[in-house]
């Protein structure tokens, strides 16, 4: 069966000005108990890969910026 | 090289003790395996990253089941637990948890977590519970995670992060041997040889799919996709009364608690629409979801947890909890829904079904030194069968497994790998990623979870479950023959499916074997409706017997602890009696 892509707005949002990934931090990419995060290979900056989100917080209580907000679930909001 | 890329790579590693997931059993039991045998290696293998996994990735509000001198006694607790299970208790593994867990206490405090004190300096336990008073708050319990990792890296305990174990490996002789296990970002394969191994993965929580459709808001941490249950299922253990489901009352939508236990015992509680109480009691048990999905049927629905008879000092104090650990983005969900508790109740629902013993009495068989059936094989926490055991179970019989697991592999040589069953589960895991075309993991298991809802959701309705058997196999097909992962994330996604689809088998199947109504809502059959102590008054033990899904009955151990027949059926008596 072919595959169709179809859109999702992702829970967590970084904010790139104050993301230091650029500088080698990948924090809430490690700690992310579903592992959805990654650094963008075109921005270098952290965003949400995957819309698999427990909104359980620890991207945002551990990011050493404060770059990481999370907001609940488009579905269940 | 990219990340979630697929490498082909295959390495083998030998230890002493694995101990796989990291979440709040696991750390426990690593640590006390490792303190038994300082010279030994322990390896703690965890599918995310031991610093913020398992349930309690952002702390806990409170410890659910704390047996603590001078507010209640191992024999009380071991009664209570005893009767909110219906009867169907090995006492000993209870009895045994509530003579030590005051222990476990004063070390997690010794780690730098705090639990609620009064001004004599003595622990401040509420009442929750119908009978005795076992709560105890943890004002800094956002501590919990990073006071376990400190000890790992002072224990000096191997953390191996972002490997999933897929299948246990066992010798000729029927003892443990090993793990295979898949890192989850690279596809590549870690074997690791151990003496003894010990299963901490947690609860099978995503089972069923939450009313919101989201299928990531779960009760439970939604990296527990049940991967423990499948495992000990494939490797021969038997696991016990996997039809005593977990359902959970909930903040609606939100899917997390509410939570009575922390609101409680500053008056809050459990109402109607008419603003009144309905159950006696908050402590979650069968019989009181059933009292509650009653209510929620009645008309007399929704059901709301309600705060806004209290005083506003009391309600910023139970928000200050409330909103900071746990389930911190329940302050950000009320604030998005307009939701003051000063002026509005919340609202609440039940969850989906899953396994656990954490909360109701679904796990993999253990005795009270939290052996399985398997020689070598351990498992603790919300995967293991010791009933209602919560976050200070895990940490307790965690312990028990770690001694007893390094006593093992103390006296045990390393068993045998079969090269050809680790070929196998390396065909197994990777065939998704073989495939050019075909179905994605996620559509697979939004399939699963949607049929486990429609037709394994007490009540349970034996022509229900049988369409839904059929319905739940030719998914399975599509599964083995049809799913398609385009990268090792996806890859992961595909692994957690089947453990997913194993566990909804597991449970209708032990859902049709016990042919009566038992724990309330957990197990309500409606062609079977009245409890049956003639013939089911017994555990029943699921396994893997000549390749079949077998279930098989099996006594209750002699209590330690007497029940007496008027004090048998206090948690049938939940419903509030209407007064005129
Ligand atoms: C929202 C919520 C609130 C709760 N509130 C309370 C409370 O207030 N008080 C209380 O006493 N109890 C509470 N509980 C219960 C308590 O948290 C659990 O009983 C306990 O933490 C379970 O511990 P565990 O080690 O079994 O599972 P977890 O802590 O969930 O750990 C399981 C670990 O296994 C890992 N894992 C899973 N599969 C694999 C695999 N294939 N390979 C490698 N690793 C894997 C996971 O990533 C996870 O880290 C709550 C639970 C939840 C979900
Ligand atoms: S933790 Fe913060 S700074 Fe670091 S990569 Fe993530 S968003 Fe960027
Ligand atoms: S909220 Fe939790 S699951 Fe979602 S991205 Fe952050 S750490 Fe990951």
């Amino acid at each position: 069966m072919p595959l169709a892509t179809y859109q999702t707005s992702v829970p967590v949002v970084v904010d790139d000005a104050k993301c230091i990934a650029d500088k080698g931090c990948t924090v809430c990419v490690d700690v992310c108990p579903l592992d959805v995060l990654r650094i963008s290979d075109m921005t270098g900056k952290a965003y949400m890969a995957y819309d698999e989100c427990w909104y359980c917080m620890p991207c945002e209580a551990d990011c050493p910026t404060g770059a990481v907000t999370v907001n609940i679930p488009y579905l269940l909001r | 090289m990219a990340m979630d890329e697929i490498i082909d790579g295959l390495s083998e590693v030998s230890c002493d003790v694995l101990v796989i997931g990291g979440g709040t059993a696991g750390p426990m039991a690593a640590l006390k395996a490792k303190m038994k045998n300082p010279k030994a290696n322990v390896v703690l293998l965890e599918k995310a990253n031991v610093k913020r996994s398992g349930a309690i990735s952002m702390g806990m509000d409170g410890l659910n089941n704390a047996v603590i001198p001078g507010y209640a006694t191992p024999e009380q607790y071991t009664k209570e637990i005893t009767i909110a299970n219906d009867g169907i208790v090995d006492q000993k593994a209870v009895y045994k948890y509530a003579q030590s867990c005051y222990s476990i206490i004063e070390e997690l405090d010794s780690f730098g977590i705090r639990f609620l004190k009064n001004e004599n300096g003595d622990y401040a336990v509420k009442k929750v519970h119908h009978i005795g008073t076992y709560v105890l708050p943890m004002p800094n319990g956002e501590t919990v995670k990073k006071a376990l990792y400190r000890q790992l890296r002072r224990a000096r305990i191997l953390i191996s992060n972002r490997y999933m174990a897929t299948r246990l490996l066992k010798g000729a002789d029927g003892r443990i041997a090993g793990v295979v296990s898949v890192n989850t970002r690279t596809a590549e394969f870690l074997v690791i040889k151990a003496k003894a191994v010990i299963l901490c993965t947690g609860a099978a929580g995503r089972l069923g799919l939450p009313t919101s459709g989201y299928m990531f808001g779960t009760y439970e941490n939604a990296a527990n996709s049940g991967d423990g249950y499948a495992m000990a299922y494939h490797a021969g253990a038997a696991l016990a009364n996997l039809e005593c489901y977990q359902i959970n009352p909930l903040i609606k939508d939100y899917n997390g608690p509410a939570c009575a236990y922390v609101a409680g015992p500053f008056g809050a509680f459990t109402a109607n629409n008419e603003d009144r109480r309905f159950i006696e009691c908050d402590y979650w048990s069968g019989q009181m979801m059933l009292e509650f999905y009653n209510e929620l049927l009645s008309g007399k629905g929704p059901v709301f947890l309600q705060l806004k008879h209290l005083h506003d000092k009391t309600i910023e104090e139970i928000e200050s909890t409330l909103h900071k650990v746990e389930r911190p983005t329940r302050g950000l969900f009320q604030q998005g829904r307009g939701v003051d508790y000063r002026k509005e109740s919340i609202e609440m629902h039940i969850s989906e079904i899953g396994l656990c013993s954490g909360h109701s009495a679904s796990g993999v068989f253990v005795d009270d030194n939290a052996r399985t059936t398997v020689p070598g094989l351990y498992a603790a926490g919300d995967m293991a069968s010791v009933p209602h055991n919560y976050m200070l179970g895990a940490f307790t019989n965690g312990s028990f497994a770690g001694l007893d697991a390094m006593e093992f592999a103390d006296n045990h040589d390393f068993a045998e790998l079969d090269a050809g069953e680790i070929a196998r589960e390396r065909d197994r895991v990777l065939a998704p990623t073989k495939r050019e075309d075909g179905i994605p993991p996620n559509q697979v298991e939004y399939k699963t979870r949607r049929l486990v809802n429609d037709y394994l959701q007490p009540p349970k309705v034996t022509r229900k479950y049988e369409l839904g058997m059929r319905r739940l196999a030719e998914v399975r097909d599509d599964m083995e023959q049809r799913m398609m992962a385009r990268n090792s994330h996806e890859l992961l996604r595909a692994l957690e499916v089947a453990s997913i689809m194993d566990c909804a088998d597991m449970a209708a199947h032990a859902s049709m074997f016990r042919e009566e109504s038992r724990w309330g809502l957990y197990h309500w059959r409606t062609d079977f409706p009245e409890k049956d102590d003639a013939n089911w008054f017994c555990h029943t033990l699921l396994s893997k017997q000549n390749g079949r899904m077998t279930s098989e009955k099996r006594a209750v151990e002699p209590y330690v602890v007497p029940i007496a027949d008027d004090e048998k059926d206090l948690y049938d008596k939940q419903r509030v009696r209407a007064t005129a």
